[in-house]
């Protein structure tokens, strides 16, 4: 059934409204990828795919490039182990030196511990907040929210969404293009301005 | 239209029931925290809870007399604190094995245990790390643990084993916090869609962040998840080794020994294995998810165990063939005395319940049988804790002077703190299952036949994602199949 649903509530306030994104559900993970890839091959750059689990071969439908979330891992990694390092040479080493079983103030080996634990937790923390930065989160409002159908993807239900602000976005053809992938309903989503 | 079976690896079997829908999935695991608690989960919620005011009580006691209210003693200057202390953080381990290097070796049945295990880690740590900060007896100095400028400009000394583990610990908490909230994210997403109240979806709300299950976000989250597993498996191995430098390094017979940090690694899965088993069990019975903690995986841990438990075994005989093969009279001492001293009680505790024990999962009938299972676990549970308390205290009891030798005594109020941290630690796993999804719903969702995009529908005009199996070739999964 590809029958359009009516437009949500937000079309009912004309007033000062853009149009923000559409919506296309699909029941099967499998018409989500097809869908994915038609409008990668249509040359639409600014869209997405939402899904209750990551999707197998998902970010190949959708042309993305590579994760860049491993090189803020890597610059935090080398900040604890640095960071360790200047620490325990300064404070054991220089600012208060400590002879203890007769062993130089300043030794390395005994430090590796820490600076591996510094190192992992730079790194653990780097790659938390760095994935959050990478997706814009946390955010607690999108236009994506307004509408009713929108709640499945979290569950067992599969969508493609297309921005307003994509060049290729064209409230016609956009529509025609996502009808053609037999979704299970298309939405238009409506954003205040 | 044909049916396109997923690949499978020779001789798997489905790793949850073959018929659950992914519908099916969010309902049965969200419902607990949706549906109102059964009466037995309040009995023992108020049961756990009051042994946590148990252990206000006697942490008050302790703050208030010292640490002469324990039985601790010249020379067992370490006893039930670092005891308990090695014994939660071992029970932890098993929550990072789970959640970190099956991840890491894409074994896919973890998804079914691994949010469990990782809260059980969270909660052991936390019951850990009070430990140390109690042992040191006036706890209102416990921050000179930390490298923070104070009073004395007297920093810590970096080439104590106490302060790597202070280290240690504190990292391995943080990051498995990180790493289980980073897995509940597109979980709380679930529960705030559902959430029929509007306090309850504001609450899920904000800690699922926003979260709308875009590919472009779950590319950076698998990253990140992946990386954070790759840090943990070195992190899990690293903290346990770094708790038995603290016996390791010093010149006690029966601590200053090389084999300790992987028999302590070993150990620790081993006992958190039988934990996560026990918590299991009874979880499993109560609410019902059957069919996603199957039969396979509860097979799976006992083998984890019979493993682990042959491995420490093994530990235990090569610690007595080095005491004798180094030919160092005190250290033949200490481990004679184990086995055949004043504690040789606790000794033979150890041996029966940690090597004999596990052994009987050789067999295919008991790695199967739910009542042995959980009678394995909980003397496991036991084994462990006297594991630990042989090693610290038949060591430290009689050291090297006659004269100075003792025997430790515990305390009621050594008994209390020990069954407070238990009671903090079911309070806090009661409240974790009540309202934060115990199966990581979005990740067993992915391991279902219906997740694979080749699953289902043969779409026509597009052979590129297709493999050209043959319908007839999907005979022998039969159950595989939607529809039959």
């Amino acid at each position: 059934m590809s029958a359009e649903k009516p437009t949500s509530s937000t079309a009912a306030k004309t007033a000062m409204t853009r149009n923000a994104l559409y919506l296309a559900e699909f029941s099967e993970p499998g018409a989500c990828l097809h869908a994915a890839e038609k409008l990668r091959d249509a040359g639409y750059k600014n869209f997405d795919a939402h899904t209750p689990f990551p999707v197998h071969g998902m970010d190949k439908a959708m042309g993305m490039s590579d994760s860049k979330l491993g090189w803020i891992t890597l610059a935090c990694g080398i900040t604890g182990v640095s960071a360790g390092w200047l620490m325990m040479w300064w404070m054991n080493g220089v600012d208060y030196a400590l002879v203890i079983g007769g062993k130089p103030p300043y030794s390395l080996p005994s430090q590796i511990p820490i600076m591996f634990e510094l190192t992992v937790l730079f790194s653990c923390i780097g790659t938390v907040i760095g994935m959050l930065h990478l997706n814009k989160l946390p955010r607690h409002h999108h236009p994506i929210f307004e509408s009713d159908r929108f709640a499945g993807f979290s569950d067992d239900k599969f969508f493609v969404s297309v921005a307003a602000d994509d060049p290729k976005f064209s409230v016609e053809k956009t529509k025609a293009l996502l009808k053609a992938c037999s979704p299970d309903g298309i939405e238009l989503l409506k954003e205040e301005i | 239209m044909g049916y396109i079976v997923p690949i499978k690896e020779l001789g798997e079997s489905p790793l949850v029931d073959p018929k659950i829908t992914m519908h099916e999935v969010t309902d049965l695991v969200s419902k607990v925290s949706e549906n109102r608690a059964p009466r037995g989960w309040w009995f023992a919620f108020l049961f756990a809870a009051s042994f946590t005011g148990i252990l206000g009580i006697a942490v008050g006691i302790l703050f208030w007399f010292g640490v002469g209210v324990w039985g601790n003693n010249s020379p067992t200057y370490w006893a039930w604190d670092i005891t308990n202390f090695v014994w939660w953080i071992g029970i932890g381990h098993a929550g990072t094995l789970i959640s970190a290097v099956l991840f890491l070796f894409r074994q896919k049945w973890r998804t079914a245990i691994n949010r469990f295990a990782e809260a059980m880690t969270i909660f052991a740590v936390m019951c850990a790390g009070m430990y140390p900060g109690l042992h040191v007896g006036r706890a209102w100095y416990a921050y000179y643990m930390f490298p923070i400028p104070n009073q004395m400009s007297l920093w810590p000394n970096f080439k104590s084993p106490l302060m790597w583990d202070i280290f240690a610990v504190s990292t391995y908490f943080t990051v498995s916090l990180l790493f289980w909230y980073v897995g509940l994210i597109p979980d709380f997403a679930t529960l705030r869609d559902r959430a029929k109240t509007a306090i309850r979806r504001k609450v899920y709300a904000f800690f699922a962040l926003g979260w709308l299950g875009s590919n472009r976000h779950w590319q950076n989250y698998e990253r990140a998840y992946l990386i954070l597993a790759a840090f943990s498996t070195p992190l899990v191995l690293s903290v346990h080794s770094v708790v038995s430098f603290d016996f390791a390094t010093s010149v006690i017979p029966g601590w200053h020994t090389t084999i300790f940090p992987p028999y302590f690694v070993a150990g620790a899965v081993f006992s958190g294995f039988a934990m996560v088993m026990t918590l299991m069990l009874i979880t499993r019975a109560v609410y019902g998810v059957k069919s996603v903690v199957t039969m396979k995986h509860l097979e799976l841990m006992n083998k984890i165990m019979l493993t682990t438990g042959s491995l420490v075994g093994y530990a235990y005989g090569m610690e007595f063939f080095i005491a004798w093969y180094s030919g160092n009279d005190y250290e033949m001492f200490t481990f004679t005395n184990r086995a055949t001293g004043p504690y040789w009680w606790a000794y033979w505790t150890m041996i029966s319940c940690n090597v004999i024990t596990p052994q009987i999962f050789w067999f295919k009938k008991m790695r199967t049988s739910i009542p042995v299972m959980f009678v394995a676990s909980i003397l496991i549970n036991i084994g462990m804790w006297f594991e630990r308390f042989v090693i610290i205290v038949t060591s430290l009891h009689r050291d090297f002077i006659p004269s100075s030798w003792g025997y430790f005594r515990p305390t009621i109020i050594d008994v209390f703190t020990y069954m407070g941290t238990l009671g903090f630690f079911f309070t806090a796993f009661l409240l974790f299952i009540r309202w934060i999804p115990m199966i990581a719903i979005a990740e067993v969702k992915a391991t279902l036949p219906s997740a694979d995009p080749h699953f289902g529908h043969a779409h026509a005009g597009d052979g590129e994602h297709h493999h050209e199996d043959k319908p007839s070739e999907a005979a022998p999964d039969a159950a595989l199949v939607p529809g039959e």
